[in-house]
């Protein structure tokens, strides 16, 4: 298409794209007009229902986590794909990775090694913290998990990935991965089993602001966070793996 | 709407531009985290907690490592199509 053929056509698409938008945005309710039935029904009886004091975690985890249990998978079939599509092929060559370890510290300053290094403690205790109190305070599973996974991020940033590896094996991660989304289906089926629903409350619901209360939603929390870090390292250290160690073979 | 939601808003819209404006990717990249915090702030200052965590988490751990990965995989590749370009 030459250039004055795409102007005309813009020309005449863009008014009524505008005029579309136009009638659409003077429709909108006002700012703050919020008429949803089942958001005020839900918010109000998360607390007297289910003890839970954060009620988006009370919402993914009870009384909509069926959703959740759809999200966990696709999660899971997301890191699955991406394993499978960046492990070395038969095309590629996959470096050793004592080439690697005589790079050191990969040109990580002393600066960036002393900050990883204090982060790393501090992360992981934010992301336990945040898993745990899903049911209590803003955050759960999933914004948890990704805080955990990102203390080991901060010893790649300090430039140690082999000591990661080492510590983290592919087989360690896929099992986490696995371990989290199994572990929440299988808190369904406890749920089929003692309280006759796939995935409703089983376990006393305990007092609010407690740590252990919200019935079975701690648990919930944490099979998603073992997930969600199991997956998002998985998929971090396979970019890295293609990034730092294999190579294509002959000309690609 | 308050003045903080307001100038939130606007941050947005402002870093979502940039984002859209620089052309080098590692530049965009990094500037990809200043637009999720600034997602951040706006979602916080809406009154979404939950998702101002999943925002910042996303925007700073879960998409800079994985863009940057992939950057230096495109760059290797190109820097050695070149050498074998200037070999023969």
């Amino acid at each position: 298409m030459t250039r004055t053929a795409r102007i005309l056509l813009f020309a005449l698409a863009g008014p009524g794209l505008a005029a579309v938008l136009v009638i659409g945005f003077t429709g909108l309710p006002a700012f703050g007009d919020y008429h949803g039935v089942y958001g005020a029904v839900v918010t109000g009886v998360e607390l007297s229902e289910r003890h839970a004091t954060d009620y988006v975690t009370a919402l993914n985890f009870d009384l909509r986590a069926f959703d959740t249990l759809g999200e966990e998978f696709i999660l899971f079939a997301s890191v699955t794909g991406v394993v499978l599509l960046l492990r070395a092929s038969s095309g590629e060559h996959q470096g050793s990775r004592d080439d690697l370890g005589a790079h050191g510290h990969l040109g990580a300053s002393e600066a960036l090694r002393a900050t990883a290094l204090l982060l790393v403690a501090i992360l992981v205790a934010l992301g336990g913290y945040v898993v745990l109190h899903g049911a209590l305070t803003p955050g759960g599973g999933f914004q948890g998990g990704v805080v955990l996974a990102a203390g080991p991020v901060a010893v790649i940033v300090a430039g140690r990935y082999l000591a990661v590896r080492e510590l983290l094996p592919a087989w360690a991660l896929e099992a986490l991965d696995a371990a989290g989304a199994a572990g929440y289906a299988l808190l369904g089926l406890a749920g089929l089993v003692l309280a006759s629903v796939y995935l409703k409350n089983f376990l006393a619901l305990g007092i609010p602001d407690h740590l252990l209360s919200a019935g079975f939603m701690p648990l919930n929390s944490i099979a998603v966070g073992l997930e969600v870090t199991g997956g998002f390292l998985l998929v971090f250290t396979e970019f890295l793996d293609q990034a730092l160690l294999i190579e294509r073979s002959g000309a690609g | 709407m308050t003045a903080v939601q307001a100038a939130a808003l606007a941050l947005v819209a402002l870093n979502g531009t940039a984002v859209a404006l620089v052309a080098d990717p590692l530049r965009q990249a990094l500037l990809l985290g200043v637009y999720g915090l600034s997602l951040t702030v706006m979602f916080f200052s809406f009154q979404a907690p939950d998702v101002a965590l999943s925002e910042i988490v996303v925007s700073t751990v879960g998409l800079p490592l994985v863009i940057l990965a992939a950057l230096r995989k495109i760059g290797e590749q190109d820097r050695k199509r070149e050498r074998e370009e200037d070999e023969p």
